[in-house]
């Protein structure tokens, strides 16, 4: 089966716990994890994850709603975004 | 694929702080075969086609705008022009039937404003055009969604100066019968018009078009202002390269958004229009690129050399991302929909003739410009020309959006509400190009138009 791949994004406040709680997140609806960065940049805590959605029954907005539980109580922002978008604008 | 953190964060950072955006998709719908000599029959199908692919569009750009994380501001229809397709009905108020029907059917598929209720008279009006014009305004006052048009000049036709004199009169009709003159923020005037601009006011399908069309408007005057933030001592040769990689980026998203969009819906996918278009949002200013760039204000000596820079670069990047680049392409220069415009109008540094030179190197027209209500229609009819003759002699698209505000004066505020924005009123000269205009005829057109 080709891969589904989606970044999902968090800016926020350093804090222990984000990747964690993520990583639990996206485990329990069989999402594999492909790639994971993270950095401060410009004072914030940054990551990168790209996952695989292509094994798993959830789609974008339901992975969107999700996340957005561990978003509203660690006061972060956390986006979820499918791969091509990345691609169209930072590859030629 | 990697990707390098900075690179994603980009993107993410574009869409939450830099207001980054689909501006607009629009659906360009053929209605040619809907036409019948029986009004009903003829409504009826132009209804069913209207709901039919309007809900699809809202259905299937809410999908896009959930996988890319990128909102899709407007969904939008345009249509053949109206006064084509009601040529053979007897009936005197076909064109405002149709109108009405244009009307009903977007409110009911979910669509805010349908373009195309319009005439390309540029050479001349047919019985049909002038219904059509003489129903302007009681189809811009009676209707909620519906955009018109007209095209009155090109560079291969020249300027139709009659149906120029008779706009000056209508915009003052539409004018009168809605409230701030709100009625004609919905009515673009243009030379040069092209057939397939996703924007409204002017959108119309034109009849070289396919039955479908899908057209995507990008956005990204935020995006562009936040760059030349970054950017602040570096010289303009740089800057240029700086604002070209950015709208290479923010192009090539509207042309992925744009061709799976219209994959989704089976319909073709017609342009990428690399306008920059502002919002009333504070930051997403076209002016607010300019001022950035080292003009304090927006009209200020140097005004038009930097927007002409910007514009170009914006060009050179968004060629180099879609092989499909069209509909208006330049800048657009509103000024009640772009705070940073509306904030130069209110300081006294930018003037209607200010506005003017501006369309002439780099942008597409007098947009969304109130003007006093008591300017004679003459005098509406010479500004109209003046903007259009930029279009006709430079070959290239200008419109006009002028809205006299009955009651309002130079210098008075004028709220329209929503993505139509605030304004001020802008003087105008009070000398009078009433013996000039009244002459009529038709310019013809010029010399660097005979080509073959």
């Amino acid at each position: 089966m080709p891969k589904y791949l989606v970044f999902i994004t968090v800016i926020g406040k350093d804090q222990k716990g984000i990747i964690a709680r993520i990583s639990n997140a996206v485990y329990k609806h069989n999402i594999n994890i492909e790639d994971l960065n993270q950095k401060v940049m410009e004072g914030y805590f940054v990551m990168t994850m790209l996952a695989d959605m292509s094994d798993s029954s959830m789609t974008i907005p339901e992975l969107k709603k999700e996340l957005s539980i561990i978003e509203k109580e660690m006061g972060l922002s956390i986006q979820v975004q499918h791969e091509d978008i990345f691609k169209a604008m930072h590859r030629v | 694929m990697e990707y390098s953190i900075e690179e994603v964060m980009e993107t993410v950072k574009m869409t939450l702080y830099h207001n980054f955006d689909i501006r607009t998709v629009t659906l360009g719908i053929n209605l040619k075969d809907c036409i019948h000599s029986d009004i009903d029959i003829f409504k009826s199908n132009v209804y069913d086609r209207v709901t039919d692919y309007g809900r699809t569009l809202v259905s299937e750009a809410g999908k896009l705008e959930e996988k890319y994380g990128i909102p899709i501001i407007n969904k939008r229809i345009s249509v053949t022009p109206v006064s084509l397709i009601v040529e053979a009905c007897a009936e005197e108020d076909a064109p405002v039937q149709i109108a009405k029907t244009l009307d009903d059917a977007s409110r009911e598929a979910g669509i805010d404003f349908i373009g195309g209720y319009g005439a390309l008279v540029q050479k001349g009006i047919t019985r049909a055009d002038a219904l059509l014009i003489d129903s302007l305004p009681e189809v811009l006052s009676s209707t909620e969604r519906v955009c018109a048009f007209l095209n009155v000049a090109s560079t291969v036709s020249g300027m139709n100066m009659d149906a120029v004199i008779k706009l000056g009169k209508t915009l003052k009709e539409i004018s009168n019968r809605t409230e701030n003159g709100i009625g004609c923020t919905k009515f673009a005037v243009f030379s040069n018009a092209p057939e397939d601009n996703p924007f409204m006011a002017g959108a119309f399908h034109g009849i070289g078009e396919p039955d479908f069309s899908l057209n995507i408007g990008i956005s990204g005057p935020g995006v562009v202002r936040s760059v030349v933030e970054k950017n602040r001592d570096c010289d303009l040769t740089a800057l240029s390269e700086v604002i070209k990689r950015t709208a290479f980026k923010i192009t090539r998203a509207g042309e992925l958004i744009g061709r799976e969009l219209a994959g989704n819906m089976n319909v073709p996918f017609g342009i990428v229009d690399i306008s920059l278009a502002s919002t009333t949002k504070v930051g997403d200013s076209v002016a607010g690129i300019v001022e950035m760039m080292g003009v304090e204000k927006m009209g200020a000596p140097g005004s038009t050399a930097a927007l002409a820079l910007l514009i170009d670069a914006v060009k050179k990047g968004g060629a180099m991302a879609s092989g499909n680049v069209g509909g208006l392409s330049g800048t657009f220069i509103p000024v009640s929909e772009d705070s940073g415009m509306n904030e130069a109008v209110k300081a006294g540094a930018l003037s209607i003739e200010k506005l003017e030179a501006l369309t002439a190197v780099c942008s597409v027209g007098l947009d969304m410009v109130a003007i006093p209500g008591d300017t004679p229609a003459e005098t509406i009819s010479a500004i109209i020309a003046d903007e259009l003759s930029i279009g006709v002699v430079n070959g290239k698209t200008t419109g006009v959006r002028l809205i006299p505000v009955p009651g309002k004066k130079a210098g008075d505020y004028v709220n329209f509400g929503g993505l139509l924005g605030e304004t001020y009123v802008m003087d105008v000269s009070t000398f009078s190009s009433r013996d000039f205009i009244l002459r009529g005829g038709r310019m013809p057109s010029p010399i660097t138009s005979m080509r073959n």
